[in-house]
Parts: structure tokens; C-alpha cells; sequence
């Protein structure tokens, strides 16, 4: 079975810089970067969806791509 | 794919002014999800709010909106539904607006059990003016109106809407997001009076008075803090110490408002 994979975009200009997304996401592939987010590690992502469910802000979006 | 949310909201709105991690933006997340589920025509569904953070819900929904008075949404959106039974009629705001000025407009609207859907986003405090305590901050809680901890008794949003009358109750919190819509879905599904009390966080007026160091913090004491009713029911007194109860909370069938009033009307016309 091949795992999920996910392509994250990142809306900069609605980001407000509260790191729930970091925080909860559960492969560590987002970080925060002064303040805004960025994604540093985008092949672990596993498109679980968590991080575009709990930000507040509509800043981010998960692509399924596997 | 990811979910378009954008097409729900109006042009142009975007960013919102809601303070870094509010828990107000992720609880407009899954109304959408939910409108969405529930297939509502945005031209036909009426989105009421009063005044707060909270209540500034409705100006980015591009449905059919209204922002009134402090307190006094479940007292238009009563209105709007009498007007307009045809219509879906939907309810946002805070705890404040909801239970404090508002609290008797509330427990009206749960009494006469007429249709519409209240969303209560409960952080526990008066975001917007500032951070005074509202009938929902905790008992022992910082505010700027209660500089020595808040001596005040706390209500419970669920079981006021329960004993006022509403007939169908349920919680959830900003940090359950994929809970949130199934909750107010079957809450815009249910003929009655529906309360969805969303347990939610103020980082910005709450959340600094109280020792939560970061928004991260408040969220992962939603985390903690809720308990799903069938585990709660396998849990001892002392296990829910401290604990919220959440999902569906209470559900009941019972004559709806706008329906027994079009009997009176039906009467007094002579039908
Ligand atoms: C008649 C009246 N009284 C007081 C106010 C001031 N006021 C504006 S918002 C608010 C409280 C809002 O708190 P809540 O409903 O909990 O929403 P939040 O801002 O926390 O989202 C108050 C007291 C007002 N606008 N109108
Ligand atoms: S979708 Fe899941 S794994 Fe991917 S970045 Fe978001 S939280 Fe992390
Ligand atoms: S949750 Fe949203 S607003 Fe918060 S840091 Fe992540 S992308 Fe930015
Ligand atoms: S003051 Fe509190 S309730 Fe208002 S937008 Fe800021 S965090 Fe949200």
C-alpha cells in the first residue's frame, strides 16, 4: 500500500503567524519562519489534512497527490 | 483536493480581522463544511449575527447576512424566520452576545423551539471590548473586570439551551475542526431549535490574563479538556473532573414554532 502524499501551498499574505498547523501536524513538515510559515520538510507530508482544517486564517491548502 | 472555501466567502475579504489563532476562523471553517454538507442555497439561508468578534462572522459569508444589535440576534433571526419560514435561518456568536445581554432573546428562541440553528463560539470572555468576563468565564479566571479572579459561578451554554427548551444540543471545540460541521450539520438537519455550543479560544484577551503562554497552549487544553458523551458514560465522577462533556448532547422531537403559528393564522382567518 503506497502512503498519501501531499503538495502544501501556503497563502503568505492571509498567514498569521499562529503555529497551530506546525504544532499539530504529525510528520513535523511545516516550521515557523519569524512569522509566517513556511514548509520545510514537504516530502513527509501525508495529507492528513489537519494542517487546513485548524487554520484559522485560510492561509494553507493540501493537495492530495498520492 | 483542498477545500474551497472561498467560494462561500465574499470577494475581497479576505484576510479576516480576527486576532493571530483565534479559534473564530477555524468554527467559520466548518460552517462552510457544514452549509456545504447540508447542500444550503446561500440565497436562502439567512446568516444572523449580533455584535463581537464573534458576530463579525456573517459579513464574510456571501449568503444572506445580518449584523444588529448587540444581544438581539436570536431576537431577528426569530423575525427573519416568522417573515420567511421557507428560509434556512443560522445564528452566530459570542458567549457574551449569546448569554449575557442576550440571554433572554436565547432561552426564548430554545422555549418556542422555532427553527433555526445557534451557533455559540464560547471563549470565554468579551473578545472584542477587551477581555471583560462574561457569564462564561470560569469561576477563579483573570479578566480586565476581574483583576482579583472572577468570583462569579459559570453557565453552562448546553444545559441552559437544554433547560430553556431547545430541542436538539451539541459541543464541540475549535480543536475537533473535522467534528465541528457534522455537529452543526445535524443541527441545520433537525426541525427546532438547535444550540451547537463550539468551546473556543480569545489567545488575545483571554489567553495572556489566564497563563496560557501561546495559542498552541489553548488549543491543546481544548484537546485535553473534551471527552466524546459515550466514553464520558464509561468514565467515573472523578475521571471527569475538570472535563467537558462533547457531541450530541440532547435531541427530541417537539412541535416547531413556525409551523403551530401558521395553524394561528390558519384560525384566525377562519380556515
Ligand atoms: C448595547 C451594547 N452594549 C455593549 C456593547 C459593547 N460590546 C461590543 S462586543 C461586546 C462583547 C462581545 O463578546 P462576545 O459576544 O463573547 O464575543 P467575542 O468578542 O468574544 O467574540 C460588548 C460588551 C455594545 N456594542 N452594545
Ligand atoms: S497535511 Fe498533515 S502531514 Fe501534511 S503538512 Fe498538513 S498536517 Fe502535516
Ligand atoms: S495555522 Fe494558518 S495562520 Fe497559523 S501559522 Fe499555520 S498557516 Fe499561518
Ligand atoms: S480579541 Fe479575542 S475573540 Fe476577538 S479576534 Fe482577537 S482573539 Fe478573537
Amino acid at each position: 500500500m503506497s502512503k498519501a502524499k501531499g503538495k502544501l501551498e501556503v497563502i503568505e499574505k492571509y498567514c498569521k503567524g499562529c503555529s497551530i498547523c506546525v504544532e499539530f501536524c504529525p510528520t513535523k513538515v511545516l516550521a515557523m519562519d519569524a512569522f509566517t510559515v513556511k514548509v520545510a520538510n514537504p516530502d513527509a507530508c501525508i495529507a492528513c489534512m489537519q494542517c487546513e482544517l485548524r487554520c484559522p486564517d485560510f492561509a494553507i491548502k493540501v493537495e492530495k497527490i498520492a | 483536493m483542498a477545500y474551497d472555501y472561498e467560494k462561500s466567502i465574499r470577494p475581497g475579504k479576505l484576510p479576516h480581522i480576527w486576532c493571530p489563532g483565534c479559534g473564530h476562523g477555524i468554527i467559520m471553517k466548518g460552517l462552510i463544511r457544514a452549509m456545504d454538507s447540508c447542500e444550503l442555497d446561500l440565497k436562502n439561508t439567512a446568516v444572523v449575527s449580533g455584535i463581537g468578534c464573534a458576530s463579525r462572522l456573517p459579513g464574510y459569508l456571501d449568503a444572506c447576512t445580518l449584523h444588529t444589535a448587540h444581544g438581539r440576534a436570536a431576537a431577528f433571526a426569530t423575525g427573519v424566520k416568522m417573515a420567511k419560514p421557507e428560509m434556512t435561518v443560522l445564528v452566530v456568536g459570542g458567549d457574551g452576545d449569546g448569554t449575557a445581554i442576550g440571554g433572554n432573546h436565547f432561552i426564548h428562541a430554545c422555549r418556542r423551539n422555532i427553527d433555526i440553528t445557534y451557533i455559540v463560539m464560547n471563549n470565554n470572555i468579551y473578545g472584542m471590548t477587551g477581555g471583560q468576563f462574561s457569564p462564561c468565564t470560569p469561576t477563579g479566571a483573570m479578566a480586565s473586570t476581574t483583576p482579583y479572579g472572577n468570583p462569579d459561578p459559570t453557565f453552562d451554554i448546553s444545559k441552559l439551551a437544554i433547560g430553556a427548551g431547545a430541542t436538539f444540543v451539541a459541543r464541540g471545540t475549535a480543536f475537533h475542526a473535522t467534528q465541528i460541521d457534522k455537529l452543526i450539520a445535524e443541527g441545520i438537519r433537525h426541525k427546532g431549535t438547535a444550540v451547537i455550543e463550539i468551546l473556543d479560544d480569545c489567545p488575545t484577551t483571554y489567553g495572556r490574563r489566564n497563563k496560557f503562554r501561546s495559542v498552541v497552549d489553548m488549543m491543546k487544553r481544548l484537546k485535553d479538556i473534551a471527552v466524546p458523551v459515550a466514553a464520558a458514560a464509561k468514565m467515573t465522577p472523578e475521571q471527569l473532573e475538570g472535563k467537558v462533556l462533547t457531541g450530541v448532547l440532547y435531541k427530541e422531537e417537539r412541535p416547531e414554532y413556525t409551523e403551530q403559528y401558521a395553524q394561528v393564522i390558519a384560525k384566525a382567518q377562519g380556515a
